[in-house]
């Protein structure tokens, strides 16, 4: 049998280019085929992907496989799972690395299975054990309260990393990379599923992941009007607004706005956490923002653990006088 | 409709922060002494999309639960809601168990069970978050999966499944016998009723060891294992949060404001 060398990268597509994800992934996995001295692959799946090849290399790809066909139009466990057993059987890579997506956590277990070999998901942070070569992968358990770090006796070694966990390289056009087309080869009929519709989310505004600031609340909001205040900072402030579970779960925010191990991952410059203590699972969520500001009535609150700069006191009379004084900075 | 849920007792995740403990061995948590073991919460929303599924299409819903130590009120949960049966694989030979030998065993318990058209899991489990048993489970077993489902309607003999995606939401169809992921947007998970109560305590729990699901020794618990833990870790916290003060809460507020100002971070 063939040595597994080498580190494959599930590239996924957004909007006709690369998914912000996936050239993260090709920045990190870059780093991980420099350090085993091996090469770094990238595969792209899908329909009409195949022009994305020369992208795929600008971010570090050496070899790009490319499998296109009409039938991988729309992502199904039925179809990806065969043809990315193929393409891993092809390339044989040590190391298989997918991005934390509805996507890869479909496919990422399904593969691991099928391959008789095991996936960690989620993980914040991948590197290699400079003595066994192994890949570590660290990733949040117990919702947050603990890390682990996990290691895989077969190949290839898989692994989904959250967004934002790893950094894209520069693009550089001047890479070329090795293109090599895969046949699909798929048999219609062993798919058993069939997308009927793909609804996307309605978002007013600034969308969340991307936003440079975020306002965040918790359960101590207790309202929908509560959180119209916090929308007001965050208009004026060109962000988004965030939340913890509870709000959500309550209607108070809407569900794309819960922010956690079990909703969206942020990392804006500036976090404004109001009125929520800073549980474990919310905080994996929002753990990599650059400042994190708290204002929350009980000093012990974890939140002020987290956070560079905190206000302790009630937010209803905290939130309508910082909203004042930041009318009055923002207007000189 | 024939249903299997898969359940797990777990640590309450809702159990204060301050009382988490990794054990010394650095490769479990201690569980914290005074607050009871749960039924793992991602796992009631699949228990609440099978009830879901019962209550509209009528049929059986049987849980099943892997583990050791499983507090017969505790596991006994899915049966207050309103599930039919629950079925126990219980030895301290299943105990430390990974995506691989949790799937493989369940898988083996399923097989024993025999009918069914669909099986529900939780998206992941709130201890190890891996969130690969029920995928695994599909694989082996041989069957269509929609993960992360946040609705679930059956027609014509098979399940439109509304999967939670990273844009919105899709639409998927999926014939029977099929494996459904459950997302928290299934809905909360119902309180049990008095009834469901009393009805949960009148029934026992079947109880299958490993010898009865014919499972090799090598592939549960630790040793069935294709990952190995190679440390668990608290991560440290920095905690130097300067805390604005003002003559009230309104100046504070004031201050924190000026004070973003200043840092150049507003």
């Amino acid at each position: 049998m063939a040595e597994n060398k080498g580190v494959l990268v599930l590239c996924e597509t957004k909007e006709g280019k690369l998914a912000s994800t996936s050239t993260e992934l090709l920045g990190g996995g870059s780093k991980l085929a420099k350090d085993l001295g091996q090469e770094l692959a990238a595969v792209l799946v899908g329909s009409g992907v195949a022009n994305l090849a020369a992208e795929a290399a600008a971010y570090g790809a050496d070899k790009v496989y490319v499998v296109d066909d009409p039938l991988l139009k729309d992502y199904q466990t039925d179809s990806y799972v065969p043809v990315m057993e193929k393409v891993v059987g092809q390339a044989m890579p040590q190391v298989l690395i997918m991005g934390q997506t509805s996507i890869g956590r479909d496919l990422a277990p399904r593969l691991a299975f099928r391959l008789n070999t095991a996936a960690a998901l989620g993980c914040l942070e991948l590197a290699i054990d400079l003595q066994s070569k192994k890949l570590l992968q660290t990733k949040p358990v117990y919702g947050g309260n603990a890390q682990a770090v996990f290691t895989t006796e077969s190949f290839p070694q898989i692994a989904t990393v959250r967004p934002k966990a790893m950094a894209p390289l520069a693009p550089d056009q001047s890479r070329k990379g090795e293109i090599i087309k895969v046949d699909a080869g798929l048999d219609a009929s062993a798919v058993r599923t069939k997308v009927l519709e793909k609804v996307p989310e309605e978002v007013k505004g600034i969308k969340l992941e991307d936003a440079e600031v975020v306002v965040g609340g918790g359960r101590g909001i207790g309202s929908a009007e509560g959180f119209a205040q916090l929308e007001e900072i965050a208009r004026l402030l060109k962000g988004a607004v965030g939340a913890t579970r509870p709000p959500c779960d309550n209607g108070w925010a809407p569900a794309g706005a819960q922010v956690g191990l079990t909703g969206k991952i942020i990392t804006p410059d500036l976090y404004i956490a109001v009125a929520l203590s800073g549980s474990s699972q919310h905080m994996s969520g929002c753990s990599g923002s650059k400042t994190i500001v708290a204002i929350n009535k009980d000093p012990e609150a974890n939140i002020f653990r987290e956070a560079r700069f905190g206000v302790v006191g009630d937010w209803k009379k905290i939130v309508p006088a910082f909203t004042e004084k930041l009318k009055e900075l923002l207007a000189k | 409709m024939n249903m299997i849920v898969c359940i797990k007792q777990v640590i309450d995740p809702e159990a204060p922060p301050a009382s988490f403990k990794i054990d010394p061995s650095g490769n479990k948590v201690v569980p914290p002494s005074g607050v009871s073991p749960v039924v793992d919460p991602y796992a009631e929303y699949a228990v609440e999309a099978a009830l879901k599924v019962k209550d509209a299409s009528g049929g059986k819903v049987t849980a099943l639960s892997l583990g050791s130590n499983q507090l017969r009120d505790i596991v006994k949960k899915p049966l207050a809601m309103g599930a039919d049966e629950l079925i126990l694989l219980e030895d301290e030979a299943f105990d430390e168990s990974d995506s691989w030998s949790t799937a493989y065993a369940l898988a083996a318990a399923i097989k024993k069970i025999g009918e069914y058209d669909i099986i529900f899991c939780g998206r992941e489990a709130s201890d190890w978050n891996a969130g690969q048993v029920g995928s695994g489970l599909a694989e082996i077993l041989g069957l269509p999966s929609v993960t992360l489902a946040e609705k679930i309607d059956i027609t014509d003999g098979k399940a439109k499944v509304q999967r939670k995606t990273d844009e919105g939401y899709e639409v998927v169809e999926v014939s029977l016998p099929c494996l459904i992921t459950a997302s928290n947007e299934i809905g909360e998970p119902r309180y049990p009723t008095i009834k469901g109560i009393m009805g949960a305590k009148k029934k026992e729990a079947v109880v299958w060891k490993p010898a009865d699901i014919g499972v090799d020794a090598a592939q549960i618990g630790a040793a069935g294992r294709r990952t190995k833990l190679q440390k668990l870790f608290q991560p440290v916290r920095e905690g130097k949060c300067e805390i604005i003060e003002g003559e009230g809460p309104e100046e504070a507020a004031a201050n924190l404001a000026v004070k973003l100002r200043e840092v150049k971070a507003l």
